[in-house]
């Protein structure tokens, strides 16, 4: 992997920290995520990622520490001003979380409703943007099916565009490649690197998966006992010595 | 002395009912309203359960008909028959088959619906995609069972009395203006007004323990399941304790 990245941080983490009764899962983590960068940040099972993510998006509460995107500090933000940084924020979760009472249209277009009623979006300007989104992910013809239609795939696919659909300039990819195969994890994987270079975003992506992490990753931050234990790209990490480290890739 | 844990589980889950309610008042009248998603759960608690409740409706006005004549017959007032029954039905018995009916269909669905959306993480979703989840699902959910279930109460209403007339002819003969015109006279504003009062009421409590049954739904599927249970549980009893304090106040107000 080799993006174009800016040395200018779009999102920095310091101190963080996150328990739940006694087990503390993020203890005073820090983290720099910098422009046009691809970081995934690799861990065990129950070793912290979605809480780390969740927190970055506001949708867990940390008990100490900061979380600023583009200068903004997330955790004393009001709700309104929260939602309108989340708009330059993508988020791709580990179950999808595609609506499935809605079509894959009304799935895409959930996330402009707040244009719609700022009114600065007209309708057919709604469909170009839905129908690029679904281009994006190769998906045209699914645009009026229900999520319950779609293959596991298929539905990564449509949540990808969905994600899409405001443009972010950060996307959070949640374990995108848990639940599918290896040649769709690949292709999945293929298709947020192909998204990165088109539209220039930076991404977290959280990941146990060795392919997930030796294909995206620009760089790869370790998140071991609630710490940042070891940061550097790909091939660093493989050759470390370090018992922790050499664990996750034997 | 140390409460017991079964009572200190009840006052808690009191304390968080009462809590989201006090959330509803506070986030439904502020701007931005849902009216698109209000109209469309008005559509789906309302007009979807029309044949449901008229069906009960109907069974009950007949059934009670049927099983009031014969002492009637006994005491040889026959002829107060439709008085009686409609009495007996616009007061009590058709808010409370039509609240009840609605907590099992209503109450469950809308648990079942945003316990799954909960545990998919549906409703993370769109909290991050900009929208207020509270006031998209809770509220609107809300809003319509408590506007819903007086207009299912009326139609209820009118289905068991024309069940009621059904019931009358069986065994006897009473005429439809006949029938129709004791049913007026023994029905008055101080037993239609409150007994409609209390629906909203009813309807209020379907959604909000609907809504936060789900909302608040474990991880899991087996969490979604009990929290579909445990919303047409407790919406049902709170439906007998609102009945218990609405009569107590019509009573008090010399309504009776």
């Amino acid at each position: 992997m080799e993006n174009a990245i800016v040395h200018e941080a779009v999102l920095v983490i310091r101190d963080l920290c996150k328990s739940f009764g006694t087990n503390k899962v993020l203890n005073h983590f820090n983290l720099d995520l910098y422009k046009g960068e691809n970081l995934v940040v690799l861990g065990k099972s129950g070793s912290g990622k979605s809480v780390l993510i969740k927190c970055i998006i506001g949708l867990m509460k940390p008990e100490d520490g900061s979380i600023t995107i583009f200068g903004q500090d997330v955790l004393t933000l009001e709700h309104e001003d929260l939602d309108r940084l989340r708009m330059k924020i993508g988020f791709l979760f580990q179950s999808n979380a595609l609506y499935d009472s809605m079509t894959v249209r009304e799935n895409l277009v959930f996330p402009l409703r707040r244009h719609w009623l700022k009114k600065d979006m007209s309708r057919v300007k709604t469909d170009e943007l839905v129908l690029e989104a679904l281009y994006n992910v190769g998906l045209e013809h699914t645009v009026d099916m229900m999520p319950i239609e779609l293959s596991g795939g298929m539905r990564k696919r449509i949540a990808l565009a969905r994600t899409l659909i405001l443009k972010p300039e950060i996307i959070l990819y949640d374990e995108p490649t848990t639940g599918l195969d290896p040649i769709t994890g690949k292709e999945i994987i293929q298709l947020m690197i192909d998204i990165q270079k088109k539209y220039q975003t930076s991404s977290v992506i959280i990941s146990h998966d060795l392919q997930c992490v030796s294909m995206a990753a620009d760089r790869v931050v370790m998140l071991i006992d609630g710490v940042c234990y070891a940061t550097g790209t790909y091939a660093d990490l493989r050759k470390s010595i370090d018992p922790k480290v050499k664990l996750f890739f034997d | 002395m140390k409460t017991p844990s079964y009572l200190q589980q009840f006052f808690e889950e009191t304390g968080d009912i009462s809590r989201f309610a006090a959330r509803f008042f506070k986030e439904g009248f502020k701007p931005r309203y849902e009216f698109g998603e209000l109209v469309r759960q008005a559509f789906f608690i309302g007009y979807k359960s029309l044949p449901l409740v008229g069906i009960t409706a109907f069974i009950m006005g007949l059934v009670l008909t049927i099983q009031s004549r014969p002492t009637l017959v006994e005491f040889g007032a026959e002829s107060w028959l439709p008085r009686m029954v409609s009495v007996s039905l616009v007061r009590e018995i058709a808010p409370m088959i039509t609240a009840l009916i609605a907590a099992g269909k209503i109450g469950s669905s809308i648990g079942a619906e945003l316990g799954s959306m909960k545990v998919t993480e549906q409703i993370d979703a769109m909290e991050v995609s900009g929208t207020n989840p509270f006031k998209f699902l809770v509220v609107t959910r809300i809003l319509a069972a408590t506007l819903m279930l007086p207009i299912l109460s009326l139609w209820s209403n009118a289905i068991a009395l024309y069940g009621a007339y059904l019931g009358a002819n069986i065994k006897g003969i009473v005429s439809w203006s006949l029938y129709w015109s004791q049913v007026f006279q023994a029905i008055s504003y101080s037993d239609f007004i409150p007994s409609l009062i209390k629906t909203f009421f009813f309807g209020f409590a379907i959604g909000v323990i609907g809504c936060y049954k789900g909302y608040n739904s474990k991880k899991g599927t087996e969490g979604v399941g009990n929290s579909a249970n445990s919303a047409v549980v407790v919406s049902s009893l709170t439906i007998f304790v609102i009945d218990l304090i609405a009569v107590q106040i019509t009573d008090l107000l010399g309504l009776t």
